[in-house]
């Protein structure tokens, strides 16, 4: 597909191809996107994943791997610890997150008097944004912002972190079909949490089917579609057997 | 150990050994992705009578954090064979053999990884040697790099490993249990193929210069067969998914929205 000889930077793969770690690429001066390394002029995939050129960018998007903070990231945690002056956050990463009471609260607050753990107790679960992510520092998080903060009830799904873009979908495509057939309410944090709260159980079961299926069939073309069919099969299986 | 003395014959005069194999043949061998479900990443391979399951957990928290690396990620391999994976039972406890092979299998994963990118993290490989013959520190390198492919361990290549040996004045290829205590030499090798770097080579014998050379040849001859087989191997989990939707597609032609999958079934052709 992208044999482009007469330029002297031949690629090796097809876009959308499958790629493992070792295999050559491409040759030449491209910018490196993420899961490739560079030897002399050689570009080599280090992940299994797709391949991917946009641009002069070369990089492999992941099929499998454990999540790692990045900065800016929207991520789901448990707590998991209540200090004085900040909480630890599991945020589904080989570090765990703090959170300071600075960067969660609107007010200053007497520790003497009060404590943190009337905010967020051992097992909320909260929403927030990775501020910094610094060598040798855990991540730091911040619930400050619109949206981000405690979520009460619902469920919380784990899902393969290396699937929540594919969820998330071209511009929200996928998540906002998925709220608008099923009415539920999504969070999707990146680190691989999902939480939803849906009126009726028949539904919430439904939605966890098409997550799976989605988590499943990230690297397959046509899945909106497919998934929008699904569900749409699925309601009208539970709507029959209501009626009956 | 002369000739006369010498209780079995591994090698005939025509090139054939003791399970019927040529001098530079391979055991058969099938290598599977992702068997446990539980492990971030797994492998299980069967070559000849070894089999073997590799697990890997990762990046993750490390404990006894005593152990944390502050510039990069803390590799911990851990070699078990079962009581029942040889002819007499073999005692649970850790042996000496065994903390032997886990560092040397450590040592031989290390370079192909990235660990640079998880400070402070560990990643666990778990190999579990299920039945043994012969040749298992090989068999469990090539298993657990592709265990730590399917974690989505970033890896400059995969590693892979097989061994050469001597025995009847003849150099062989992938020794089995026999030839490896019978033989007059043993060689495993593990490499990194694409890069054409060995990461571990160790020798348990006698050969003179030139059988050596003609032994690493016949090695990397090996190794790069076995590269191959772990490269469809990885590739084939996703490929069986893909074929899956696509067939499923076929199939169930839905009226409805027709134009979309005729337009992602074309495009999917374009691919193969």
């Amino acid at each position: 597909m992208y044999r482009r000889e007469f330029l002297k930077m031949p690629i090796f793969v097809n876009k959308k191809e499958i790629v493992v770690p070792g295999d050559l690429l491409a040759e030449g001066e491209y910018k490196m996107g993420e899961g490739v390394f560079r030897q002399h002029d050689k570009y080599y995939a280090t992940i299994i994943g797709i391949a991917d050129l946009k641009g002069n960018i070369i990089s492999v998007v992941p099929l499998r791997g454990n999540y790692i903070p990045r900065i800016n990231d929207i991520v789901i945690g448990k707590i998991v610890e209540v200090s004085l002056t900040s909480w630890r956050v599991d945020i589904n990463a080989p570090y765990f997150a703090t959170l300071r009471a600075a960067h969660a609260l609107d007010r200053k607050i007497d520790i003497v008097k009060d404590s943190l753990k009337r905010y967020y107790d051992i097992g909320d679960v909260i929403i927030a944004k990775i501020i910094s992510f610094e060598r040798g520092e855990p991540p730091l998080l911040t619930t400050k912002e619109n949206g981000l903060g405690k979520l009460v009830g619902g469920t919380l799904m784990p899902i393969h972190p290396t699937r929540v873009p594919r969820l998330i979908g071209r511009k929200g495509s996928m998540i906002n079909l998925l709220k608008k057939e099923t009415g539920c309410k999504i969070r999707i944090g990146q680190n691989g949490y999902v939480w939803f709260l849906c009126r009726r159980p028949e539904i919430e079961q439904l939605l966890i089917r098409a997550i799976s299926k989605i988590e499943r069939e990230a690297h397959t073309e046509g899945l909106t579609d497919r998934i929008k069919d699904f569900i749409q099969q699925e309601k009208m299986q539970i709507e029959r057997g209501e009626s009956k | 150990m002369s000739e006369s003395e010498k209780k079995v014959i591994l090698v005939t005069d025509e090139g054939i050994r003791t399970d019927g194999r040529k001098v530079d043949e391979l055991r058969p061998i099938k290598l599977e992705v992702g068997v446990l479900s539980r492990a971030d990443g797994s492998a299980f391979i069967q070559q000849g009578g070894n089999k073997i399951l590799a697990a890997v957990y990762g990046p993750r928290e490390l404990h006894p954090r005593h152990l944390a690396l502050p510039d990069k990620a803390y590799l911990r391999c851990t070699y078990r064979m079962a009581t029942f994976s040889v002819d007499e039972r073999k005692s649970p406890a850790p042996s000496r053999r065994e903390i032997e092979l886990s560092k040397i299998i450590k040592e031989a994963l290390e370079p192909a990884l990235f660990l640079e990118y998880f400070p402070n993290s560990v990643i666990d490989v778990y190999i579990q040697v299920l039945q043994a013959d012969g040749g298992t520190r090989c068999a469990s390198v090539t298993a657990a790099a592709l265990a730590l492919a399917d974690a989505g361990i970033p890896m400059r290549d995969l590693v892979t490993a097989c061994a050469v040996g001597k025995a009847d004045g003849r150099i062989i290829l992938d020794l089995n249990d026999i030839e490896d205590k019978e033989g007059d030499a043993d060689i495993p090798i593990a490499m990194m193929p694409q890069l054409k770097r060995i990461t571990l080579l160790q020798m348990d014998g006698h050969l003179t210069e030139k059988e050596f050379q003609e032994a690493i040849n016949l090695g990397i001859n090996g190794i790069m067969r076995i590269y191959e087989m772990q490269k469809r191997a990885l590739r084939e989990k996703y490929l069986k998914i893909r074929e899956e939707v696509v067939g499923a597609e076929k199939s169930e032609p839905k009226a409805k929205n027709n134009e979309n999958t005729n337009e992602s079934k074309s495009k999917g052709d374009e691919k193969e």
